[in-house]
């Protein structure tokens, strides 16, 4: 118990952020018609990209070969998600656009 | 004077320390602001730019201003040659891939982001600082995030390759009753793994290396059995939940590098992918436990209904049926979308229109392959959004509509799910076609949906068939109607 507790003392802060965040997620989406779940998945998908920061970290004091080998890899990886969903996001939202529309709401 | 140049150097050292947070911050708000109004059709791609804007701020200043230990990010070389890389490959898919293909393509994105997350704790995990384990033993946050890190992002990198080669056709399921107790078995071996190393209390991290690599190997067969035997009609939500996975395995990185930007981007995809995953089973009437661990298909086949005769309908008679009509409802379904024919039925629409036909489309809430798919190819193809009636919208409206005309879709209007509560999709709601004055139905073949269940609206007295490839088939009825 002393243990844990101390633990949730010493990382309050992201304790924090990740409880707020959890709630403000499902906050974010509770109200999304049907018809924007595949774009939204997208762009949540690309969202998640921001790994991409952690193998840039990781990659930037890499030493052996193996590490540079890992670390390029999960850069390359971490840039394919990040491009690929943004961008297809909005290859599928540009199809929206082209007419003017009314809102569809649920 | 010496004084000064430290005193610089700190306050340099804190602004450049500053601006990082900053953008994490900024990059952060952008995430939330993005995500937001990416539920919204009017601002959703807007909302898409932000979040992308967020992004590139947070990854340019990290390669920038990030230090660790006070050691700046070397290899900056390779780091941009790698981002070149990714960028041409993933832009040149994204751009090149066609919208029918769009789930496996996000799929496969999803687990090229779960891949990144589980090198990071590869790579970490020899980085344990010894100083760490010798005083708290491999007990602490720091292990754990990595060890979930490599785990969730695992499983979510070899479950999206399985979705993926699904979706493409390319790898079939397997549903037998044993991958259940299978699945739960390496779950178990899994957890019991992470325990393990754990409680491994004050170890060389050298020596123990290989365990990781173990741990590795577990959670990728773990990912293929965890989605192997779910089958068709429920790959979206599978999707769906391993891209909240990335999400959460994205934040482990965030406890790791003590990185807010990693954290709430992360945590937020984590828990709003939930709650999408939620909301897409809610659509199909479906539990998410019931995705997870009951073979979908497959089940109710003993189900024995009056089968009557099959009637087909030749091309100009349905010319006839549909140019006389008032009131004509499309529900178009995945077989459109494959013989790329959503063009075509565009142009009948507009044929009919001209020619005093009111034409709606009805869309159901999953067909396609995911939730909202339909809607995008229609749109492709230049249909008026006013014209994409949801099924519940347009349900009460069938009994006054002269023609249903069911283009390749199949278990969106299977009466059985309102019929039959033996059948796998008993409760899901449907189009309700068999409520309109005619129904015909294109299909290249009597074979079973996507959830290959028996459809006994083909057995209506008040349904016609039309065989053929929908393309094919749509073509010639609209040359037939314009000699009409």
């Amino acid at each position: 118990m002393q243990e844990i507790l101390t633990y949730f003392f010493e990382y309050r802060q992201m304790i924090f952020v990740v409880v707020l965040s959890v709630f403000l997620g499902i906050e974010v989406i509770s109200n999304v018609p049907a018809i924007l779940h595949t774009p939204l998945m997208s762009g949540a998908n690309a969202i998640h990209g921001v790994v991409i920061i952690g193998a840039i970290i990781v990659m930037g004091h890499a030493e052996s070969t193996l590490a540079m080998v890992l670390g390029f890899l999960a850069v390359v990886l971490g840039t394919l998600n990040v491009v690929g969903g943004f961008v297809v996001t909005d290859r599928m939202l540009d199809m929206f656009k082209k007419k003017p529309k009314k809102e569809t709401k649920n | 004077m010496d004084k000064i140049i430290t005193i610089t150097e700190n306050i340099s050292f804190t602004m450049t320390d500053s601006i990082l947070e900053l953008s994490y911050l900024i990059a952060s708000v952008l995430f939330i602001v993005g995500l937001k109004m990416l539920s919204n059709p009017e601002s959703a791609r807007r909302g898409n730019t932000y979040a992308a804007i967020g992004m590139v701020l947070a990854i340019i200043t990290t390669i920038l201003f990030h230090k660790q230990d006070g050691q700046p990010i070397g290899n900056i070389g390779y780091i941009l040659v790698a981002i070149v890389i990714g960028t041409i490959v993933g832009w040149t898919i994204a751009m090149k891939v066609k919208m029918t293909a769009m789930p496996q393509l996000v799929s496969l994105f999803n687990g090229m982001g779960g891949a990144s997350a589980a090198l990071i704790s590869l790579m970490e995990f020899p980085h344990i600082s010894a100083a760490l384990v010798a005083e708290h033993g491999m007990m602490n946050g720091h292990v754990l995030a990595i060890l979930l890190g490599l785990v969730i992002g695992s499983v979510s990198f070899a479950g999206s390759m399985i979705a993926f080669g699904k979706l493409d056709g390319r790898i079939g399921d397997i549903r037998s009753p044993l991958m259940r107790y299978i699945n739960i078995g390496l779950l178990v071996i899994v957890v019991g793994f992470i325990v393990y190393i754990m409680t491994l209390g004050s170890v060389k991290i050298d020596e123990i290396t290989y365990l990781i690599y173990i741990l590795l190997a577990i959670a990728l067969v773990y990912g293929i059995a965890f989605v192997m035997p779910i089958g068709g009609a429920d790959m979206p939500v599978v999707i769906s939940l391993l891209n909240s996975f990335t999400g959460v395995a994205a934040a482990m990185g965030g406890f790791l590098y003590n990185n807010q930007a990693m954290l709430t981007g992360g945590i937020l995809v984590g828990s709003a992918g939930t709650i999408l995953t939620v909301l897409m089973c809610n659509a199909m009437n479906r539990s998410l436990l019931n995705v997870i661990i009951g073979a979908f298909g497959g089940g109710g086949a003993a189900m024995v209904h009056e089968e009557g005769n099959i009637r087909e309908i030749t091309l100009s008679d349905a010319a006839v049926l549909l140019n006389y009509s008032q009131k004509v409802v499309i529900v178009p379904g995945y077989g459109l979308a494959v013989a790329q024919a959503q063009h075509i039925c565009h142009d009948l629409d507009k044929l009919l229109e001209s020619k005093g036909v009111e034409v709606k489309y009805a869309i159901h809430p999953v067909a396609g392959r995911m939730p909202g798919h339909m809607n995008v190819l229609l749109a492709e193809a230049d249909v008026p959004y006013e014209k994409l009636i949801e099924s519940e919208h347009i349900n009460p409206d069938l009994p006054n509509t002269d023609v249903v005309v069911v283009i390749g879709a199949n278990d969106v209007v299977n009466p059985a799910a309102q019929d039959d509560p033996s059948s796998p999709i008993y409760g899901m709601p449907i189009v309700n076609a068999r409520a309109a004055k005619n129904i015909i139905v294109m299909k290249r073949g009597m074979g079973k949906g996507y959830a290959a269940i028996e459809n006994y609206l083909f057995f209506n007295d008040k349904t016609r068939m039309l065989f053929g490839n929908a393309k094919d088939t749509l073509q010639a009825l609209v040359a037939e109607i314009k000699e009409l």
